[in-house]
């Protein structure tokens, strides 16, 4: 029996679920009657399940990683940023001290004139200050961009930034001499300073808080 | 799926390498899988399935991001096992078929210490026969029939990846399964 040539064509669109309802009847109702029809649909459709039995192959572990060392270099700004993302706690202290040490930079830079705390038995002569003999000075001095020589006494302590101290054996100060000349030492002093005047808010507080 | 991966792949596009990572692992199965179906060995599977991704890798601004990177990235794996089928050369592995020999491979020539089960052994047979014969199919025919029954996608999906229409990706895939038919019809 020959049969019809667009059987196995309706086979195949049957297979790739494209045949129309139409062509799917013709299809029954030939298999129905044709013995050698059937047997190449039922090979076909064991072919396609055979293909599909085939085990899954598994990747190998390490796949992935071996991929990943093949590629080509990353550039570094990337990683910078990647590296910006992981820290973040760390990404904003440093940002944080790039920018205080840039405003105390540019305060440093900035105080190039010369300053000397008021107190009335200071004499101040050109960027000399004076202690003059036999003076008691009360309260803290500090000299910016000067120099300070001690011959009477200072009651408080004495700060020198970016200049010189003498102190004449005569000279006495109660307090502490701090001379502060480097950057870093300027830095240093003002996170002390800063300190310094929380820790004296809180003294201050407690009391208050203690009414 | 594909939004996590089209995530990844802009942040790759920007330079950033370790995305990359998730799109080798969501995709590395089914690429080898491709890349083993069409050449029959897993050491050559290998080989091109990490090609495929170094050169999606190297090339992803050439990529659409509004198509699907799995076809984009299917369309480099089997170019490349193509190209390898042809220009195959007489390389030796271990799973190669040894020439002369029904369906010997060079494992077979090791004393393996290892005994399989009966059941292990003809399952392990017929999975050697059928990947043997899909191996046999001329390229085109074995493309079509790899991603239509080892990766189930769709004949438009097909078309797409291989850039071909779709009355000839039907086509192949008829005659690939006529053509399988007649040497799997009597195991």
């Amino acid at each position: 029996m020959k049969c019809p040539a667009e059987m196995i064509i309706y086979m195949h669109e049957y297979l790739d679920e494209e045949i129309s309802a139409e062509n799917e009847q013709e299809l029954r109702v030939h298999l129905q009657s044709c013995k050698e029809c059937q047997t190449h649909f039922h090979e076909l459709r064991k072919t396609i399940a055979l293909v599909q039995s085939t085990s899954h192959i598994n990747v190998p572990s390490d796949f992935t990683a071996k991929v990943m060392a093949k590629l080509p270099k990353e550039k570094r700004k990337v990683g910078f940023q990647r590296w910006v993302r992981h820290h973040p706690l760390f990404t904003a202290a440093s940002l944080f001290i790039v920018l205080m040490a840039g405003s105390l930079f540019s305060s440093w830079e900035q105080d190039h004139e010369f300053s000397v705390s008021k107190q009335p038995n200071l004499i101040v002569q050109n960027d000399t200050v004076i202690v003059p003999k036999g003076e008691v000075v009360k309260g803290d001095v500090t000299v910016k961009n000067g120099k300070i020589q001690i011959e009477g006494q200072v009651e408080g302590n004495v700060t020198v930034i970016n200049g010189e101290k003498y102190l004449a054996s005569a000279g006495q100060v109660t307090g502490e001499i701090k001379e502060v000349n480097a950057i870093f030492d300027w830095l240093w002093y003002h996170i002390k300073k800063t300190a310094t005047e929380v820790v004296t808010i809180f003294d201050q507080e407690e009391p208050e808080a203690a009414k | 799926m594909e939004a996590i991966v089209k995530k990844r792949i802009k942040q790759v596009l920007k330079g950033d390498q370790d995305a990359y990572a998730e799109v080798v692992e969501i995709y590395g199965e089914k690429v080898f899988q491709i890349c083993y179906r069409m050449l029959g060995n897993r050491h050559e599977a290998e080989d091109i399935a990490q090609e495929a991704f170094l050169r999606a890798y190297v090339n992803i601004h050439s990529f659409n991001i509004n198509l699907k990177f799995s076809s984009w990235l299917y369309r480099i794996a089997t170019n490349l096992c193509i190209d390898r089928i042809r220009k195959k050369k007489p390389d030796y592995y271990l799973d190669a078929e040894v020439a002369g020999t029904d369906g010997l491979t060079m494992y077979s020539q090791i004393a393996s210490d290892t005994s399989l089960p009966e059941d292990d052994v003809e399952s392990l047979e017929l999975q050697e026969t059928i990947q043997r014969e899909i191996s046999k199919l001329p390229e085109k025919y074995r493309t079509v029939i790899v991603l239509k029954y080892i990766e189930e996608l769709s004949l438009n999906e097909i078309s797409k990846i291989l850039d071909l229409p779709l009355g000839t990706v039907k086509t192949r895939i008829h005659r690939g399964r006529e053509a399988l038919r007649n040497q799997l019809r009597h195991v």
